[in-house]
């Protein structure tokens, strides 16, 4: 049996169990899926610790809920739809209160290896600056373009995880996305 | 027709212009999109714009978490777990606690002789409208939420 589907029908053994009420099997979900549903959150609100409280709450809910847990489904798509959910509604009340990101603490980093990090040292604060202007550019795009923006750029989805995993047309990923990158691009201006 | 396809030939290119950038391009799409970009210079200015974007996005990376924040994850979801049974329970003890008080107190209100009828009639409505108000959103919150679990979710 491959190692995909010896880890398929592990977590379908999983979810069936969490779904009759068995904390330590959920747990076991929990373990398996942290780290991806921390960082979904991290992309779209852009805070360490909402993200963190956004995505435990998520997974939460999922437990209460688990009554509509499928087996038969991949567990991280159902978990999505509830981390995207939550981030969505705290993001749109983030701007209803129009509290500002400003001292917020920096959630993009320039990739350890990438050309520009390799470049001149003595260039560390313009690239901050950069990782900045990126980050607000970012947070004025609509949740729509923000969220493929994040799948495809900070979790290298492909086009079709993207549209499994949103519910989504494969053209509506890609119409998004120059969306989404037409409208950093203006934000960005003059420092491309 | 796939669903990557589409008629109106400006989201078809910009579509081939995404699939470019991200290595995601079809056989035959290469070729279309080389003579869509020869055919609109603009075209071209606009891929060379949005291809810079894509490499300052492509050099940056979420930041990564303490791995301290691992170690505690699962016991902070289980916390609140538990919290939502101890939620339930409070509220339930409540609802019980507040109907039993509730009823000795109308049973009170009738027997008592000496309060002017329309006061009686009064606190009756104000109980029977709190009442009313409570089942209303409650329903709400059970059998709407049910039935359109990812009303806020926009696709």
């Amino acid at each position: 049996m491959a190692l995909t589907d010896q880890s398929e029908a592990s977590e379908r053994a999983l979810v069936a169990r969490a779904r009759a009420g068995d904390r330590r099997a959920f747990g076991q979900l929990v373990t398996r899926y942290m780290r991806r549903a921390y960082y979904a959150a991290l992309g779209l609100v852009g805070s360490h610790e909402d993200a963190l409280d956004l995505s435990q709450e998520a997974f939460a809910r999922a437990f209460r809920a688990r009554a509509s847990l499928d087996p038969d489904r991949p567990f991280y798509a159902y978990l999505y739809q509830i981390v995207r959910r939550l981030c969505f509604n705290f993001v749109r009340d983030r701007r209803t209160r129009r509290v500002r990101l400003e001292e917020a603490t920096p959630w993009l980093m320039e990739q350890a290896g990438s050309r520009a990090a390799a470049s001149d040292p003595a260039r560390a604060a313009e690239r901050s600056e950069l990782a900045a202007l990126v980050e607000a550019a970012i947070d004025r795009l609509s949740d729509r373009e923000r969220e493929v923006l994040v799948l495809k750029e900070f979790e290298g989805l492909r086009y079709r995880e993207i549209a499994e995993l949103l519910g989504i047309p494969i053209g509506t990923v890609m119409s998004r996305l120059y969306t989404a990158r037409r409208n950093l691009a203006s934000g960005l201006e003059g420092k491309l | 027709m796939s669903d990557r396809e589409v008629r109106d030939p400006k989201e078809r290119a910009r579509r081939l212009m995404m699939a470019g950038l991200d290595g995601e391009l079809l056989a035959g799409e290469r070729a279309e999109l080389e003579r869509l970009l020869d055919d609109h210079p603009a075209l071209r200015a606009e891929l060379e714009r949005l291809q810079r974007v894509k490499e300052v996005t492509g050099s940056m990376a979420l930041k990564r978490a303490p791995e301290e924040v691992w170690g505690d994850y699962w016991a902070s979801v289980y916390s609140r777990l538990e919290r939502g049974i101890g939620w339930i329970l409070l509220s339930l003890g409540a609802i019980v606690l507040i109907s039993y008080g509730a009823w000795h107190g109308v049973k009170q209100l009738i027997a008592d002789v000496t309060m002017p009828m329309y006061i009686k009639a009064a606190i009756l409505a104000l109980l029977v409208g709190i009442v009313v108000l409570l089942v209303s959103v409650a329903r709400e919150k059970v059998f709407v939420g049910q039935r359109q679990r990812y009303k806020d979710v926009e696709r």
